[in-house]
């Protein structure tokens, strides 16, 4: 059985239970390429945030309207639409951020996050919570890309948004800055996820066999009695 | 049959309603676009020609190169852009000369897409230094390894010599175009 989740539970749920990189593994493509430095990372974040939001509350307001035969190519042309919106007014506001993120702004049409999140929840819900449902995955893939860029940033030039972080006598690792190092991060990084979620697990597991064991030994004393 | 008539309606609604929505914004967007560019070529022309004050395209050519006026109006040189094939992409540059071609006055590089670390050294003030007050008498000449030794001879980076090849290649080029284009008489 399935239990109705509120707001806040989709909003929360794209941050850990699904991120988007850590658990569904998508979008990688902008993952990998432009966290070379945090700042990059945010700008990107916040482009496909900005993308995912408004293409997952158009999607779902027209959801009953649109034929299922033609539902992809209805998404794609919404989700363009904005990917193009966002680029141009990257263009036309932020010259040096749409410069240092290149061919990635219009790339994000194709980041299957986005037609992810259209075709498995925006699809199926109502618009407050396909809005919600996007927030939460913008709001996952902003922080991974954050935590990647900061990382990368920092051991690849030593900075972290700009700000000088380790002495000058640290050489930096070049290998953080190519996209070596973006394999690397990541890996490790859903690795250390993955560990610690797997613990929480077991202690959880752990919790309810203690509880059983407690409980069923009070039963057995009762019986006795 | 009616199913084949929605879908054909839903796509051209979805169609032209995204278009519509779109040429407003590239409407809103396009000038600001175009004045942005404007402003960061301008703003490279005078950076590479320091006494520079105005400029004026020159036209009928088929690359980019500019008149640069001092404060009195005087010709104080020309500013070139150029581009052409890096280590992994293509590298854009904008080149300072003398009014006769003869010397670089500074170098500025526009855009490039070169190994982090090791081609975008090009972008560091060591390497770019060179070129300020060198002679392209004939032409720029690149040395590996040694100090340079004649006036229009610059050091490449360790590492990265494709890269600093292709800068030097690609002013001897822009200044070539210039250089026919002043035979001419047309600067």
């Amino acid at each position: 059985m399935k239990k109705e989740k509120t707001l806040l539970q989709e909003f929360v749920k794209g941050i850990d239970e699904i991120n988007p990189v850590m658990k569904q593994a998508l979008g990688l493509c902008p993952t990998l390429a432009v966290t070379v430095s945090a700042i990059n990372g945010i700008a990107m974040a916040l482009a496909t945030t900005f993308v995912l939001m408004f293409s997952s509350l158009m999607i779902s307001i027209i959801r009953k309207l649109i034929p299922s035969q033609v539902r992809i190519a209805s998404y794609i042309v919404i989700i363009a639409t904005f990917v193009t919106i966002a680029d141009l007014v990257m263009k036309a506001k932020f010259p040096a951020m749409s410069k240092a993120l290149g061919p990635f702004v219009p790339l994000i049409v194709v980041n299957c996050l986005i037609l992810g999140r259209a075709e498995a929840f925006a699809s199926k819900n109502n618009p407050l919570k396909a809005l919600f449902d996007a927030l939460g995955n913008g709001a996952g893939f902003l922080i991974v890309l954050f935590i990647m860029g900061s990382i990368r940033e920092l051991f690849g030039s030593r900075t972290i948004l700009g700000f000088h972080i380790l002495p000058h006598s640290f050489e930096p690792m070049l290998i953080m800055i190519l996209p070596a190092g973006a394999f690397i991060t990541l890996g490790l990084l859903m690795g250390f996820k993955n560990a610690y979620t797997e613990r929480v697990k077991r202690k959880e597991r752990e919790d309810i066999v203690k509880n059983y064991r407690a409980v069923s030994k009070l039963e057995s004393t009762n019986q006795g009695l | 049959m009616k199913i084949v008539i929605r879908m054909i309606l839903t796509l051209t609604i979805i169609g032209v309603v995204a278009g519509g929505f779109l040429a407003n914004v590239a409407q809103w967007a396009n000038p600001l676009i175009e004045a942005n560019k404007k402003a960061e070529t301008e703003k490279a022309i005078f950076l590479v020609q320091p006494d520079g004050k105005s400029y004026q395209q020159i036209k009928n050519t088929n690359f980019e190169i500019y008149k640069v006026f001092g404060e009195n109006n005087e010709l104080v040189g020309y500013s070139i852009a150029h581009e052409g094939n890096g280590f992994q992409g293509k590298i854009r540059l904008m080149v300072g000369v003398s009014s006769d071609l003869n010397k670089i006055k500074q170098l500025e590089i526009l855009d490039q897409v070169e190994t982090p670390g090791l081609g975008t050294l090009i972008l560091e003030p060591p390497f770019r230094k060179q070129f300020s007050d060198l002679s392209t008498d004939p032409k720029v000449n690149l040395v590996k390894g040694v100090e340079p030794s004649k006036p229009n001879e610059i050091q490449s980076i360790t590492g990265a010599t494709i890269s600093s090849k292709a800068v030097v290649e690609i002013i001897n080029k822009g200044i070539e175009k210039a250089r026919i284009l002043k035979e001419r008489g047309a600067l």
